[in-house]
C-alpha cells in the first residue's frame, strides 16, 4: 500500500456524465474532496445535485451505459479505484467500503430471508462457514439494536418496519467492518422520530468501530451534529466546502445561506411558512454559461449570468464557488457577531 | 365455474340448429321417437337439464351417441395421453428455451443476441401454428426427410408437432422473461447486491431470477389453457388421435354427451392449472405466502 497520510479517500476533479436522449447530463462535474481516517463528511444539496452519483462513482456502481466516469481520480486507501478491474472492485465493495441507501423498503431483496442477505456478505468476504456467518448475522442485528435478533434473523424484509429495515441495511453494511461507510440519505424515507434513532445509531457505531463516514442528505439539520466537515453541492459542482461549525456560522455562498435558512429551527413559530429557496434546480443537461445558481440567487449580478464563478479560498479549509464569495463571507461574519445564528450554533454544540 | 361452463355449452348445443339425428337420411318417425326416449330427449328441456347436471356432478357423462357402447369417460381417457404428451412437452420446451433466451437477452441488452432473439420471438408470435406446422413439415419431412410428417409413432413423430405448438409460447415467455429481468435488474435491491460485492452470476441467479420470472408464472395459467386450444389445431395438422381431434369430431357429429364431457374436463383442468399457479406464487414470493 502506498503513502496515504491518514487519508482514507481522496477524490480529485471527478466527472461523471450520463448519455441521455436529452443530451449529456453532467451529473457530477469536477468534484474534489478528501476524507481523513475516522472523519465524517457531510454532502448536502438539493435533489439532482449529484450527491448520489458522486458516491456511486466512488463505489464504481454507475450503470454503464448510460453513465460513465469521464475523468478524475478516486484514491481509496492508496488504491486507484478507477484502475481496478471489476473483480478487484468487487473485492472492496461490501468489505472495505460499504453503502446504505435511501429507501430501506426497496433496498432489501423481498424474496430472501434477512439471514440469507446478511450471511452472503461475510461468507464472500470473510470466508465464513454457514454457522459462523449465521452467528455473525445475529450478532450484527444485535449491534444495530434489533430486539429478539435470534428469532427475527430468519424473517423476510416485509416483516420489518422501515426503521428496522434500515437497521438491517446498516447491519449488512457493517458486517465486514468496512473502513468507509457511505450513507446515502439513510433517513429521508423514515419518519422524524425514527430518523433521529437511525442517525444516533450511525453516530454510535462510527465511534465504536472507527469507521469513516460519508453522510449524504439534503437536510442541513441532519448533518449539523454529526459531521466534521461538509461539502455543499449544486448542479454537479461543489459550491462550498468547510468544517461543519464554520459552514454553519459563516457561510460564504448564497446557496448555502439559502439552505441554512430553510432548516426548521426549534424556536420556529407554528403555522408560519418555512423559508424555501425560490425556483427549481437547473436541468444539468442544458446549463447556462454563467453560475448555475444565478437565476435563484438574491446576490446575482450580470457577471454571474455571463461568467462561471471562481472557486474562492476563504481560508485553509474553506472554499466557495461564487463571484462574491469574500463579500458574502464578510456579511456572514458580521451577522454571526450579532448573534443572529446563535440558534444554529447551539444545535451544533449540543 | 365448471358448472357454468357446462351449462353454457349445453345451452349452445340446444340452441344450435340440428341434432345428432338430423342427417341426410330421414329416419322413420317411430324409430326417431324410440331413440329420443332412450336418451331422454322426449322430456321437456328443463328436465333434461337437471338430469344432465345431476349426472355431470357425479362425473358421469353417459355414453357417446356416435361410438355406441363407449362411455364418454372411456373415450376421454383413451385419447388424453396423446394431447397431454404433446402439450406438456411443448410447454417444457417453451419454458426451457424461452427462459434462457429471455435471461440472456436481458443481460446482454441491445446486443446482437438480444435483437436476434427478440426478432425471432416477434416472428414466433405472429405466425399462426396452422401455418408454421405445414412449413416445418415441408422443410423437415418432405424436403429433408428427417422427421415423419404426421401421425403417431415413436419419438421422432413428436418432434414437429411439439415444436409447432411451443413456438408461440417460447416467444411469449422469452419476451416476458426479458422484460421481467430488465425491470428487476434495475431495482434497488439489485444495486444493494452489487454494493455488497457479489458477482453478476450470483446477483442474477440468487437475487434477480425470482422477481424476474414472476410474470412468466402468471402467464402459465392462461398459457396452459391456450395450449389446450392449440392442440386442437396441431392434432388436426399432424393427424394425431388426441383429445383435440376427438373434440372436433364430436362437434361435427353433434355428439352431445362427448362434447359436454370434454368441455367439462377441460374447464376442470384449467382451474387446476390456475390453482397450481397460485400455489407456486407462494413459493416464489414470501409476501404472498404469509397473507
Ligand atoms: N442512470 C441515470 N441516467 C441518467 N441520468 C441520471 C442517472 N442517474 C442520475 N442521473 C442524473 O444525474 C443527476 C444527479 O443525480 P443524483 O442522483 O446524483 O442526485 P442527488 O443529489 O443524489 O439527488 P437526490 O437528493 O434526489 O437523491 C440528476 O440530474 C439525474 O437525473
Ligand atoms: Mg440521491
Amino acid at each position: 500500500m502506498s503513502e496515504t497520510n491518514g487519508k482514507i479517500l481522496s477524490v480529485k476533479d471527478l466527472k461523471t456524465y450520463f448519455q441521455t436522449e436529452d443530451g449529456v447530463v453532467k451529473a457530477v462535474d469536477g468534484i474534489t474532496f478528501e476524507l481523513e481516517k475516522g472523519e465524517t463528511l457531510g454532502i448536502v444539496g438539493e435533489s439532482g445535485s449529484g450527491k448520489s452519483v458522486t458516491n456511486l462513482s466512488v463505489m464504481r456502481l454507475i450503470p454503464e451505459p448510460p453513465g460513465k466516469i469521464v475523468s478524475g481520480d478516486i484514491v481509496f486507501n492508496g488504491i486507484d479505484v478507477r484502475k481496478l478491474s471489476i473483480n478487484e472492485v468487487r473485492g472492496i465493495r461490501g468489505k472495505r467500503m460499504a453503502m446504505i441507501f435511501q429507501d430501506p423498503m426497496t433496498s432489501l431483496n423481498p424474496f430472501l430471508k434477512i439471514s440469507t442477505q446478511l450471511m452472503e456478505v461475510t461468507r464472500l468476504h470473510l470466508g465464513h462457514s454457514k454457522k459462523e456467518a449465521y452467528d455473525h448475522a445475529i450478532k450484527m442485528l444485535k449491534t444495530v439494536g434489533i430486539p429478539d435478533a435470534e428469532s427475527r434473523v430468519d424473517s423476510y424484509p416485509h416483516e420489518f418496519s422501515g426503521g428496522m429495515r434500515q437497521r438491517v441495511m446498516i447491519a449488512m453494511a457493517l458486517s465486514c467492518d468496512p473502513e468507509l461507510l457511505i450513507a446515502d440519505e439513510p433517513t429521508t424515507a423514515l419518519d422524524v422520530t425514527i430518523q433521529a434513532q437511525i442517525l444516533e445509531l450511525i453516530k454510535d457505531l462510527r465511534t465504536r468501530m472507527g469507521t469513516s463516514v460519508i453522510l449524504i442528505t439534503h437536510d442541513l439539520g441532519v448533518v449539523a451534529g454529526m459531521t466534521d466537515k461538509i461539502i455543499v453541492m449544486y448542479a454537479g459542482k461543489v459550491f462550498e466546502q468547510a468544517p461543519t461549525a464554520e459552514l454553519f456560522a459563516t457561510p460564504a455562498n448564497p446557496y448555502t445561506k439559502g439552505l441554512l435558512k430553510s432548516v426548521p429551527d426549534p424556536a420556529h413559530e407554528e403555522g408560519t411558512e418555512l423559508y424555501q429557496i425560490p425556483g427549481l434546480p437547473p436541468d444539468v443537461a442544458h446549463l447556462p454559461p454563467g453560475c448555475p445558481f444565478a437565476e435563484r440567487c438574491y446576490r446575482a449580478e450580470d457577471i454571474c449570468r455571463r461568467d462561471f464563478p471562481p472557486f474562492v479560498q476563504i481560508n485553509a479549509n474553506h472554499h466557495s464557488l461564487c463571484h462574491f464569495a469574500q463579500e458574502v463571507y464578510a456579511e456572514s461574519v458580521a451577522e454571526s457577531e450579532n448573534g443572529k445564528t446563535a440558534n444554529i450554533q447551539m444545535k451544533i454544540n449540543e | 365455474m365448471a358448472f357454468l361452463v357446462v351449462t353454457l355449452t349445453w345451452g349452445l348445443i340446444r340452441v344450435a340448429p340440428g341434432n345428432f339425428y338430423s342427417s341426410e337420411k330421414k329416419l322413420p318417425a317411430a324409430v326417431e321417437a324410440n331413440i329420443k326416449k332412450k336418451y331422454g330427449l322426449d322430456k321437456p328441456w328443463y328436465e333434461q337439464y337437471f338430469i344432465m347436471i345431476k349426472n355431470v356432478a357425479q362425473g358421469d357423462f353417459g355414453d357417446s351417441l356416435r361410438y355406441q357402447g363407449q362411455s364418454v369417460n372411456e373415450i376421454i381417457w383413451r385419447h388424453l395421453p396423446y394431447s397431454a404428451t404433446i402439450g406438456v412437452l411443448a410447454y417444457l420446451l417453451a419454458l426451457a428455451i424461452g427462459l434462457t433466451a429471455g435471461i440472456v437477452a436481458a443481460l446482454k441488452q441491445n446486443s446482437p443476441f438480444d435483437y436476434g432473439s427478440m426478432a425471432l420471438a416477434m416472428l414466433g408470435l405472429s405466425v399462426p401454428n396452422f401455418v408454421l406446422g405445414p412449413i416445418l413439415v415441408l422443410m423437415f419431412s418432405l424436403g429433408l426427410y428427417i422427421f415423419p410428417p404426421a401421425r403417431w409413432g415413436g419419438v421422432l413423430s413428436l418432434v414437429l408437432p411439439v415444436i409447432t405448438l411451443s413456438a408461440v409460447y417460447t416467444a411469449y415467455i422469452a419476451r416476458l422473461t426479458r422484460a421481467g429481468m430488465l425491470e428487476v435488474m434495475r431495482s434497488d435491491y439489485i444495486r444493494t447486491a452489487r454494493a455488497k460485492g457479489l458477482n453478476e452470476r450470483t446477483i442474477l441467479l440468487k437475487h434477480g431470477l425470482r422477481g424476474g420470472i414472476i410474470p412468466v408464472v402468471s402467464f402459465t395459467g392462461p398459457a396452459l389453457a391456450a395450449l389446450l386450444a392449440g392442440t386442437v389445431v396441431i392434432e388436426r395438422v399432424f393427424a394425431i388421435p388426441g383429445l383435440g381431434n376427438i373434440f372436433i369430431q364430436a362437434n361435427l357429429n353433434r355428439d352431445e354427451p362427448l362434447v359436454l364431457g370434454i368441455v367439462a374436463f377441460l374447464s376442470i383442468l384449467i382451474m387446476l392449472f390456475n390453482l397450481l399457479v397460485d400455489i407456486s406464487y407462494g413459493f416464489l414470493d414470501p409476501r404472498i405466502r404469509y397473507e
